[in-house]
């Protein structure tokens, strides 16, 4: 997904020079194309994070349309006060990227796991949340950045995804990848995590129970609609903490529409965080995978 | 007017702001006024934000007073504006805010120096003229943000941008050396790859002088100062 990011980066360059790739020293193998070709659109702040967001702040009020690309919590955590003053503040259009949200970085344990930031970007006045499941999710999500001239936040995996089948489009901002008439069941994601959601629904589906399965690439009320939701039993899964992410962002929404709506999520366990493994190995503990998932369903289909 | 008599002017509006506002940080204020009375006369009135050739980033936001005074006392905006300062809903609060000639707010230490960095950099690849001034505090060089821009701008050599340091020595619990030492300053900067200048930060004369010195990387001038500056009294206390 990374590579391609900056490949889109790279060709949107070609045509617009306000395009600037900021990078906090991390990028191996993925940022040398667009440097090679736009060295006077790029720059390597070094491990310097909050200097980074200050200085994209910097360039974007000169025109430029900075893009601020790193691991996880260090274009987010680290440089939190930066984004909220100096970005959010001032309203400017800086485009953030973290790469390795969830659990890609899970053998480096707890400072590289991206579990807080869809709750804590959410938070900041102006900062649109953005969390692509795969390939063709993302290139949405840059389309809709690039529409918007404010503060954004895109959350990525770490490796390339393969791209799933669009099944249908209920509104433009979310996606059903699985849609049933009159579902007593909706699986709503964000991320990649998505592909276990995909993965719950044909086993259930093996055992006579139908599931819709929805993906929120933009973590927002905006991104939800009442058809998706009333009179259903829904499951949110997350790759994130249960508070402030997916599952706060429907709970907010059915509560608000007063939706006749059972919500249910499945998010980091806070007590595992000493857990270090692969991405497959933490989904399984934290049970946001799609044995988990399965289970619930059926526990509540029963 | 002459920069001393805009500092003169200043001194006194900032005194009533902060007196009628019953709020804090005056001496903090009138130690730069000086500073500020020649960075300010430096923007034009009659152009733009956007439009003009120098660039001023005050980090130490906390000398709004100061700011707001002399920013008045330029003709960049209204006295009858000023005189709202730290009111229930007005634009110019206790810390500076962005707004008309001002760009950029600075409410928490360390902000402005990044940021600079990434306006002097746009200008030097945009192919700008502009000159990009930053005035700081000499206690919020205790921030990690500003050492990493410090960094940065001499790597990118970055000579179109000017930082002036308000070395009154103090800070807001006692003196810089007794909080956490800073000396010796102008090595540190040096050692960092900066142009570096000690001067008087109440003489206007040597000010200008630095602000016309051209060099090949970012510069800095170590602005010895007085807080309380023009108020026996307040002169050099914390209190």
């Amino acid at each position: 997904m990374r590579n391609h990011l900056v490949r889109r980066l790279t060709s949107l360059a070609r045509t617009d020079e306000e395009i600037f790739l900021l990078t906090g020293d991390l990028g191996y193998g993925v940022v040398e194309e667009f440097e090679k070709e736009f060295p006077e659109q790029f720059l390597n702040s070094g491990v310097a994070e909050q200097a980074m967001m200050g200085l994209a702040a910097g360039l974007a009020n000169s025109g430029y349309k900075p893009w601020v690309y790193s691991i996880a919590n260090f274009p987010t955590f680290r440089c939190l006060e930066q984004i909220r003053n100096d970005v959010c503040y001032h309203n400017l259009d800086v485009t953030i990227v973290a790469v390795g949200s969830g659990f890609p970085y899970g053998t480096l344990g707890y400072s590289h796991f991206g579990i807080e930031d869809i709750s804590v970007m959410r938070a900041l006045p102006g900062m649109k949340v953005y969390s692509p499941a795969n390939t063709l999710e993302l290139d949405f999500v840059i389309d809709s950045c690039l529409k918007y001239g404010g503060p954004k936040y895109i959350r990525l995996d770490k490796g390339a995804r393969s791209t799933f089948e669009r099944v249908a489009n209920p509104s433009a901002l979310t996606w059903a990848y699985k849609s049933i008439n009159n579902s007593k069941f909706s699986i709503l994601t964000t991320g990649t995590i998505l592909s276990e959601a995909i993965k719950a629904a044909k086993l259930l589906e093996s055992q006579g129970i139908l599931v819709e399965v929805h993906s929120v690439p933009f973590v927002n009320s905006e991104a939800l609609t009442i058809e998706m939701l009333q009179n259903r039993f829904v499951v949110t899964v997350e790759e994130h903490s249960l508070h402030g992410g997916l599952f706060s962002c429907v709970a907010e929404f059915v509560a608000t529409n007063i939706l006749n709506t059972k919500v249910q999520g499945l998010g980091v366990n806070p007590l595992k965080l000493q857990v270090t493994g692969s991405q497959e190995y933490l989904r399984k503990i934290h049970r946001i995978n799609a044995d988990a998932i399965y289970s619930l369903v059926c526990l509540k289909g029963n | 007017m002459r920069t001393t008599d805009i500092a003169r002017v200043s001194r006194v509006r900032a005194l009533q702001m902060v007196n009628l506002a019953k709020s804090a940080h005056i001496g903090s204020s009138l130690s730069c006024i000086d500073i500020l009375s020649v960075l300010y006369s430096r923007i034009n009135p009659t152009q733009s934000l956007d439009r003009q050739e120098y660039v001023v980033l005050v980090s130490k936001g906390h000398a709004a007073a100061g700011v707001y005074s002399v920013m008045s006392s330029v003709g960049l905006i209204p006295l009858e504006q000023i005189a709202t300062y730290c009111m229930d809903g007005a634009s110019f609060s206790g810390h500076v805010s962005a707004g008309q000639f001002v760009e950029f707010s600075t409410r928490s230490l360390g902000h402005a120096l990044p940021y600079a960095v990434g306006r002097a950099l746009a200008a030097k690849r945009k192919g700008l003229k502009i000159q990009i001034y930053v005035l700081l505090s000499d206690g919020e060089y205790d921030e990690g943000s500003n050492w990493e821009a410090a960094l940065i701008a001499s790597h990118l050599e970055l000579n179109n941008l000017k930082v002036i340091i308000d070395r009154n020595f103090l800070q807001s619990l006692k003196s810089t050396e007794d909080t956490i030492r800073l000396e010796p300053l102008a090595d540190k900067w040096k050692a960092f790859g900066w142009s570096v200048e000690t001067l008087d930060g109440h003489n206007h004369k040597s000010i200008e002088a630095f602000l016309s010195t051209k060099s090949t990387n970012p510069s800095v001038a170590i602005a010895r100062t007085i807080k309380g500056y023009g108020v026996s009294f307040m002169e050099n206390s914390i209190e």
